[in-house]
This record gives C-alpha cells, structure tokens and sequence, in this order.
C-alpha cells in the first residue's frame, strides 16, 4: 500500500472491531464470580461447622473448589461457563484448576509425561513461577525490614 | 521472453486449464451454516474415527481428494501431481494424506491462503505443460488449529470480538489440460503485506492491505474493472477485514458494494453460531469455492468469479517475540468461457 | 449476611476482571496473572486481608486471595522462621490447592478426553 503509515492503520482497524457487550459481559462476569464465591462460603462454613480451625477449612475449601474446578473441566462444562462468564469463570480458583486440567486433557495424545504431565502447566505455569518467586521476595523483604 | 507474464504480478493462461471435478468435506458446526446444502459430505462428529483431530484432518484431506478424483472418473494413477497443505506444523496433516494417496506431492504452506496458492501453481503446470491432471488440496480443523495457535480446548476463555472460527473441513480441485471449463484464466500473485499488526485474535485487519494490494495489482495489469466479474470472494478477513478492504478500496476508486464478499463472512452465520468476525483457515475459502462457487457456475448463476484466498503467515513463536503479522493474497481468475 | 458479602465481593472482584478483558489484548492466563500478583503485592502490604476478613470467600476464592495467602505465609514464614521459612512460607500456606490440583488435573487427564468446541 502507497505511504503505509502502520500507526493510523493500526488506529483505523481498531475501529472496525465491533465493541463486546460491555454492560452484559460485566453484569455475567459479576454474577459468575459471586457464585464460585458463595460456593466457597458455603463449603467453608460446613467445613468450620464440622470442627475445622480457620487454616484448616481455608486449605479445605481450596482443595474442595479446586476439585469442583477441575471436575467441571474433565466434564466438558468449564469451557462453557468461561465462554459465557468471562472473568468471572477465570478468577475465581476454580479458573485456576481449569487452566491447569485443560491442557493436561488435551496433550494426553501426546502421551502421560511429555504430554500430559509436561503440558500441565503451560496456561498456569506463570501464576506458580511469579506467586511463588514473589512470595519468596516478600519473606526476604520481611527479614530486611526486621 | 515470459510470454504469459502480463504485468507485474499477474500471469495469463494460454491454454487455459480446466476444473474437472471438485469436492468439498465440513465439519458439523460449518454443516448447519447458511452453506449447508451446497458442501458435497458433512461429518457428525470432527474426530471421524480417528485417535487425534490432527489424524481426522489427515484422513479428512485425503477422503476429499478421492472423492474428487473419482467424482472427474479418474483413479489416483491419472493424478501427475499433489499440491496440498494446511495450516499445521510442518504441514502433517497433508503430508500423511499424501503418503495414502501415493501421488507425486508438493506439500506447500501459504496459511489461509493455500486454496489459491495451490490453484496458481497447478494452472501454471498445466499450461506449461507439465502436467494433465492435477490435485490441489487444503484442509483445516477447528480443533486442531486451536490447540496449536490458541488455547486447549476445554480452556473457558472468552474470544475476542475481532476473532475468527478455524472451519474444519478440505477441498479439492481437479485442474485439466482438456475439459469443459470451468476455465482458469488469470493468476496474480500476491506479496506480503505487513502492516504492523500484532495480535493474532485479529487477522481480518492483518490480511485485508495485502487482498487490497492483490487486487489492484490484478486490475492494473489485466486492465479490468471489478465490474467485470460475477463475483469477487475474498478468502476470509471476515467481518473486520472485509469492511476494511471496501473502505479502502473504495478510497482507491474501487467500487466493490455489488459484487464483493468473503468466504469467512459467509460460511457461518454470526449470530446463530456466535463465531464473532467470521470464519478462517485454509478450509474456510476452499469448502466455498468447491462446495458453492464451482456448484452455481455449472448452473450459470455466475459466469466470471475471482478468487482470492488469504493467509495470515504467523506463528505463535513469532507473535510471542512480538513480531507482526505478515498478510498475503493470491487472485485466480475462473471463467466458464475458454475465450 | 456472610454469604451476600462473599457474593458482591467476589462479583465485583470478577467484574474489575471483566472490564479488563474486554478493554485490553489480555487473555485469561494473562488476567490469572496480573491477580494474583495484586494479591501478593496488596497481601504483603497488609491490604488485602481486610477484605478477607470483611468478605471471607468473596476474597479468598478468587485467584488474587490465593495471591495474599502466599504472602502471608512468607511473611509468617520469614518471622517465626528466618530466612528459610521466607522459602517455605508461601508454599507452606498454599500447599493443599497446589498438591490437590496436580492430582486431580492428573486424574481427570486419565478419565477424560477433551471436547471440541460448538
């Protein structure tokens, strides 16, 4: 194209894109959220109404929405609820766990160790190196602020 | 002295080629778009048996070019060559229909734009003489070209509004140095066109300036007018590329309102099959052109079409080192008239 | 009550994602990430377990308040325990959800097969 300024074309197609329906997107995304959310209230408080201390039902709850994440995935189900609920499917843990099962499903034809085992973590990968590295800072910033 | 070399980039056939038989396989979802009588078998299920999606659309491809064979009363024997890609590494999933099909292959990677990468070349061995028959062959798999490019499948993410839906699906085309028609008379081919965008959810935007730049460069040297033409398909920019290539080839003094649209915009419809911008991959413009286009030319709703297949040439390694997308387009001219 | 918090909280926590998503070139994973580091920054500065305290699961469960639990394990860590516990500590708070989704993400690749997309 004659006197291609990649700039304003840049500019130019970004208004060809047709906007995502904020409003609903929003209001879906909230609702979603709200309902891993109150899954994980009503999980925990079982969990302190059984004789659990507050660490111990903390763990418990993860491991619990961890395992419904994860069993919503296997079923074909999380894909769908991401589509509709957006960020509200991807925040909670229960995104997390989808983000770790997905691909361990989808290499398994690549076979358990390069494939499913090493696969695993290709989305989530990420979110263990810098919490986990990042918490690392945290306590050695700790020990120099002592 | 290149004799069929008119212009810079366009090419005309002396004895024009022939389409001898075509066929065109799609997946379920493309089976209940607005194209769903045209497309010769649509499968239930995209898995068709197999172990792995990338070995549907290895046996997908290759039923496709048996088909089309047998459909121009041909056996594989006849076929002097292959020309087939798709849009997975290294191209395999051709490759492993090619090693069934025991034709001699060239196995060519042009993204999107492989329908009409393999037609050209297939047009020029015919008229050159090197050859009777030909297959040119393309397939892509949603499933397949999702895993590579994007997201596992059972990942809930959201697509983005400029994002396109790979078509599972193959077509073929059987070029002839005799038939009747119909005919291919022009080739332009295209150059890459790089207009610096990055993000892969928006090839639309990426591929439309070099389709611009093809077909400019198609009118210019051929000395037609868009008018000209029945119809003129693009490969699959979509909804956001197709609205860039009128804007701005109406700004050129273009005008394409009458006679224009794209493969990728009318495969699906956008708003039963949520597939926001439209269609996209090697299959996406060859299930039209062999499904629809060559089906309404034999009936005579279109007389002169031009296709013009798009490609998005990117890997995920390069848009991750933040390279942009480079676009390419290449224009065949099909007439159902020799002269 | 408790269940209305952590509903609004956690809703508005998803819907602050939302508008991210759908105003940036972010993808999901990229979303996971930015949270999360939020929730160590704003957990290592003590602003995070406010909302925790005030929500409950509105907070925790999202990805941000697995966020805070590793720096707050860290910090624990590193004061009971010194430099070592500043390793251990996060991963201390958040073993169970780690150990539990490498199991089960095990297990479902070994029951399931993925689906395509309609």
């Amino acid at each position: 194209m004659d006197k291609f300024n990649k700039k304003d074309y840049k500019k130019y197609s970004d208004k060809k894109v047709p906007n995502p329906p904020y409003l609903k997107n929003m209001l879906i995304a909230f609702l979603v959220g709200g309902i891993f959310c109150t899954l994980g209230q009503i999980i925990t408080n079982i969990l302190k109404s059984n004789g659990l201390d507050n660490e111990m039902a903390a763990a418990g709850t993860s491991i619990s929405m961890v395992l419904i994440g994860a069993l919503l995935t296997g079923l074909g189900l999380y894909d769908k609820i991401g589509k509709v609920g957006g960020a509200g499917a991807a925040v909670p843990i229960t995104g997390f766990a989808n983000s770790i099962v997905a691909p361990a499903m989808e290499y398994k034809r690549e076979g358990f160790i390069f494939g499913v085992a090493a696969k695993m973590f290709t989305v989530a990968g990420p979110v263990l190196v810098y919490g986990i590295g990042g918490s690392v800072i945290v306590g050695l910033i700790t020990l120099l602020l002592r | 002295m290149a004799l069929k070399k008119i212009g810079a980039q366009t090419r005309k056939m002396e004895n024009p080629p022939s389409i001898l038989s075509y066929y065109s396989i799609v997946g379920p979802k493309e089976g209940e778009g607005p194209l769903k009588d045209y497309f010769d078998l649509i499968l239930e299920d995209d898995l068709w048996g197999q172990e792995s999606w990338e070995k549907a659309e290895s046996k997908i491809q290759e039923e496709c070019v048996r088909y089309a064979i047998d459909k121009g009363g041909l056996s594989s024997e006849n076929i002097d060559y292959l020309i087939a890609g798709d849009l997975i590494n290294q191209i395999t999933p051709s490759s492993y229909s090619a090693r069934q099909l025991s034709i001699p292959y060239y196995g060519i990677f042009g993204a999107c734009s492989t329908m009409t990468q393999s037609l050209s070349l297939g047009a020029m061995l015919i008229d050159g003489g090197f050859a009777d028959y030909i297959a040119c062959a393309v397939s892509s798999h949603f499933s397949t070209a999702e895993r590579q490019f994007r997201f596992p499948l059972e990942y809930g993410n959201q697509r983005k509004m400029s994002a396109q839906w790979t078509v599972t699906g193959a077509g073929t085309t059987i070029l002839s140095s005799t038939g009747n028609g119909p005919y291919v008379k022009y080739i332009t081919t295209g150059k890459i066109i790089d207009p610096g965008i990055t993000d892969s959810a928006n090839m639309g935007s990426a591929m439309a300036p070099s389709a611009i730049d093809t077909l400019v460069n198609h009118f210019q040297d051929t000395g037609l007018d868009p008018s000209y033409y029945d119809l003129i398909l693009s490969g699959d920019l979509g909804y956001v590329g197709k609205d860039i290539l009128m804007d701005l080839m109406k700004k050129k003094g273009y005008d394409l309102s009458k006679n224009y649209t794209d493969c990728g915009v009318e495969i699906f419809d956008k708003f039963e099959q949520d597939t926001h911008a439209g269609g996209s991959g090697c299959a996406c413009s060859a299930v039209v052109y062999n499904g629809y286009v060559f089906k309404e030319m034999a009936k005579g709703k279109y007389n002169r079409v031009l296709l013009m297949s798009t490609g998005a040439l990117h890997s995920t390694m390069s848009t991750q080192q933040g390279e942009s997308i480079p676009g390419i387009a290449h224009a065949v001219s099909i007439e159902n008239t020799k002269e | 009550m408790e269940y209305i918090k952590a509903f609004v909280v956690g809703g508005i926590i998803c819907l602050i994602g939302q508008v991210i998503l759908d105003n940036t070139k972010f993808t999901p994973a990229h979303l996971l990430l930015t949270f999360l580091l939020s929730g160590v920054i704003l957990g290592a500065l003590g602003l995070y377990q406010p909302i925790v305290d005030f929500a409950g699961a509105g907070a925790s469960i999202p990805i941000s308040g697995f966020g805070n639990s590793l720096a707050k394990g860290a910090i624990k860590g590193a004061n009971e325990k010194g430099i070592i516990g500043a390793f251990t500590g996060g991963i201390e708070a958040t073993g169970a959800g780690v150990a539990a989704i490498i199991l089960f993400g095990y297990i479902m690749a070994v029951i399931f097969n993925p689906k395509t997309k309609d």
